[in-house]
């Protein structure tokens, strides 16, 4: 009857098989949750009330954190590049920093943080509470009433998330390499705008804020919906989906570079 | 089957993995009655009703509801089979971010096409059936054990099921909200022509309101009969449920080695 | 009312982020450039050397803008890079001898093609290619120049 711990055969073989059923599961679950995203096309309020809950609300912490990002890129860029004579450079630098790296990155990380967990615990407690299973026996679907509604609204939300908060980088560096250190206008945006591509910078920035946005919604939503319906169940899958998700975001965010940037 | 009986089961057997529940169960539950599956703490009455609601699929035997075998269909036909029924959930299981009128009009918006201002009727309807009209606007935040029990009961019966289920519906409350809702299962069953089942551990209550009773022990059933029946058998487990005896047919002690061997009586090394 | 004013939410959500990604396209990165570039119409150069040269860097006449690198191709008859330019039709004008060369923005700047239009009647049609054509300028090669003309020079003074 004394638990063995994990570091056995036994133990490392029972973990390999809870993760790849859960693993499994997942997959079936997202599968399950495309299939029934009629709904959302149907009634598209559903979703438009998700978005505000998941969107809306994690504006002020996006805005305020991409403006300080910005402002510390202006100062962190300005120092470095005064040693080469090159502050000029200071807007391309800003840019690209935010367009292909931190904006689709730490956006993810914020939007994990403040909307997916948020997601997870209700759908966690809306289990818990048996609440679910109240839809089931009325005959309405949970996964297309609840799951799909919300997966959506995070996949919507994150790039127009990740654009808000890039905007407000780029104005962040502008406000302290420009305004406070003193940068040329003129030469902080043109050259800019000669370095920074629409389609290899922009675009691919927010692919990666699309990629990263399926993810989270995905990890959020499972892990509510696979909650253990009980308080301490619902409160591990909430950092679980903290923690799955950030991983995965950086995790993927290394794929997705090298793919994008491979001929750079 | 008889077509008099609204819910037929026969030999059910279920088990959640190794785990066997229900071992062998067999249950007629008349139309237009009050019936009630009474039985200890865990002893398989949840899932007993899960399995009629088609939550759950019996490994054995079989539950047919109003004529359909409920383990054969598929998801559409349990979809359209769950029209007819009705469930009142032990704690309520309202919607926390709907109102007390959002909560019961919805499954009328999700299931039916009808016009707004029709559902707003109906749903005023069954919040007065319930006594709690004005309550509509309210969060179920806001609500007290009992009146959440009602708007829950007022949402099962909105789109008026021919089957209203009852898991636990007397835990938890005070005294009076206890005496509204077995009242409002009485006369919401006849009013409606329904018929419902009722899982219980509450003798007292339950016994006023019951038309036949089943006692569940062990995945099986022990004892059936009307209210009076019951409380005159002479079953042990019967006798001792409905008295609620301390030692008995279920012993007081979980099994467990011999007590004295396990403290080492008279035989201590020093 | 509590559900309108949450669709207004939304509403200045989706503008906002809609406007963020049109201040991402036009205002930091090149596509307002797409937008205005109108038609054009494409001509090749040959070049000897391109030094680094890139796809999309700027072709400029007199210092403004006229155009941009569409491709860079090697030909392996005669060993030299095939630069395809694409230019705007409202730049129609440039004759049969224009000279174009390679130049770089200030000492470690992007490098440029540069236009110098010649005397010539005849101007220049879509396909066309420019003959005249003056390679790069590799820093390599300017400092290897550079130090065999001083080590010809007297040593002293």
């Amino acid at each position: 009857m004394i638990d063995k711990g994990w570091l056995t055969v036994g133990g490392i073989g029972r973990w390999a098989i809870d993760t790849f059923l859960r693993l499994g599961f997942a997959a079936r679950f997202l599968g399950l949750t495309l299939l029934n995203s009629g709904v959302c096309l149907r009634r598209p309020r559903l979703v438009v009330r998700e978005v505000y809950f998941s969107g809306v609300l994690s504006l002020v912490i996006i805005l305020v954190s991409g403006l300080f990002v910005g402002m510390v890129l202006g100062l962190q860029g300005y120092q470095t590049l005064k040693t080469y004579g090159s502050e000029s450079a200071l807007g391309v630098l800003v840019a690209l920093s935010l367009l292909r790296e931190l904006g689709p990155v730490i956006t993810a990380l914020l939007f994990a943080s403040r909307a997916g967990s948020a997601v997870t615990a209700e759908i966690g407690l809306m289990k818990a509470t048996e609440q679910l299973r109240a839809m089931e026996m009325m005959a309405v679907d949970p996964i297309a009433r609840v799951v799909a509604p919300r997966f959506w609204a995070g996949v919507i939300s994150t790039p127009l998330l990740t654009a808000m908060f890039t905007a407000m980088g780029i104005y962040g560096g502008y406000l302290v390499g420009v305004v406070l250190l003193g940068v040329d206008e003129g030469s902080f945006w043109s050259q800019m705008q000669n370095s920074v591509d629409f389609r290899e910078d922009v675009v691919n920035g927010l692919l990666k804020s699309l990629a990263f946005g399926f993810a989270i919604s995905w990890i959020a939503v499972f892990e509510g919906y696979d909650a253990p319906p009980t308080a301490e169940g619902v409160s591990g899958a909430t950092t679980r989906t903290v923690v799955t998700s950030a991983l995965t975001i950086l995790f993927l965010d290394y794929i997705l570079t090298s793919l994008m940037f491979r001929g750079l | 089957m008889s077509p008099d009986n609204f819910v037929e089961i026969s030999g059910l057997q279920f088990g959640y993995g190794r785990r066997s529940i229900l071992k062998g169960l067999d249950l007629r539950v008349p139309r237009g009655q009050v019936v009630s599956i009474m039985g200890g703490s865990g002893c398989g009455k949840t899932t007993l009703l899960r399995l009629i609601g088609g939550a759950l699929r019996p490994s054995q035997g079989s539950v047919v509801v109003d004529g359909e075998s409920v383990g054969a269909l598929g998801r559409d036909g349990l979809y359209r089979l769950r029209r007819k029924m009705g469930m009142l959930f032990q704690f309520g299981a309202l919607f926390t971010d709907l109102s007390v009128f959002d909560n019961v009009a919805f499954p009328m918006r999700e299931r039916t096409a009808l016009p707004e201002p029709i559902v707003r009727d109906l749903v005023l309807m069954k919040l007065h059936a319930v006594g709690l009209r004005g309550a509509a606007k309210l969060m179920p935040a806001e609500l007290s054990g009992g009146m959440a029990r009602r708007v829950a009961l007022a949402r099962a019966v909105a789109l008026d099921p021919e089957l209203i289920m009852y898991d636990e519906p007397f835990t938890g409350l005070d005294p009076i909200s206890l005496a509204v809702i077995s009242n409002l299962i009485r006369t919401l069953n006849d009013a409606l022509g329904a018929t419902s089942i009722v899982v219980t551990h509450d003798v007292r209550e339950s016994m006023k309101i019951l038309d036949y009773c089943y006692l569940m022990a062990e995945g099986q059933i022990v004892a059936q009969g009307t209210p009076a029946e019951m409380l005159a058998s002479d079953k042990p487990y019967a006798r001792q449920f409905f008295r609620g005896e301390i030692d008995g047919a279920v012993p007081f002690h979980y099994p467990g080695a011999d007590y004295r061997t396990e403290l080492r009586l008279g035989n201590r090394d020093r | 009312m509590e559900r309108s004013s949450l669709d207004v939410w939304v509403g200045i959500f989706v503008v906002g982020g809609m406007v963020a990604l049109l201040i991402l396209a036009l205002k930091v990165g090149n596509a307002g450039d797409l937008l205005r570039a109108g038609p054009t119409y494409t001509l090749t150069a040959s070049f000897e050397n391109i030094g680094g040269l890139k796809p999309k860097a700027p072709v400029r006449s007199a210092g403004v803008v006229v155009g941009r690198v569409v491709t860079i191709d090697y030909d392996p008859e005669t060993f030299n890079a095939v630069v395809t330019l694409s230019i705007a039709k409202r730049f129609d004008r440039f004759p049969k001898d224009t000279f174009a060369s390679i130049y770089t923005s200030g000492l470690l700047g992007e490098q440029y093609v540069g236009l110098a239009p010649g005397g010539d009647e005849k101007v220049l049609a879509n396909g066309d290619r420019i003959s005249k054509t003056q390679k790069a300028v590799v820093l390599e090669d300017l400092i290897g120049q550079f130090m065999t003309s001083r080590a010809g020079e007297p040593a002293a003074k």
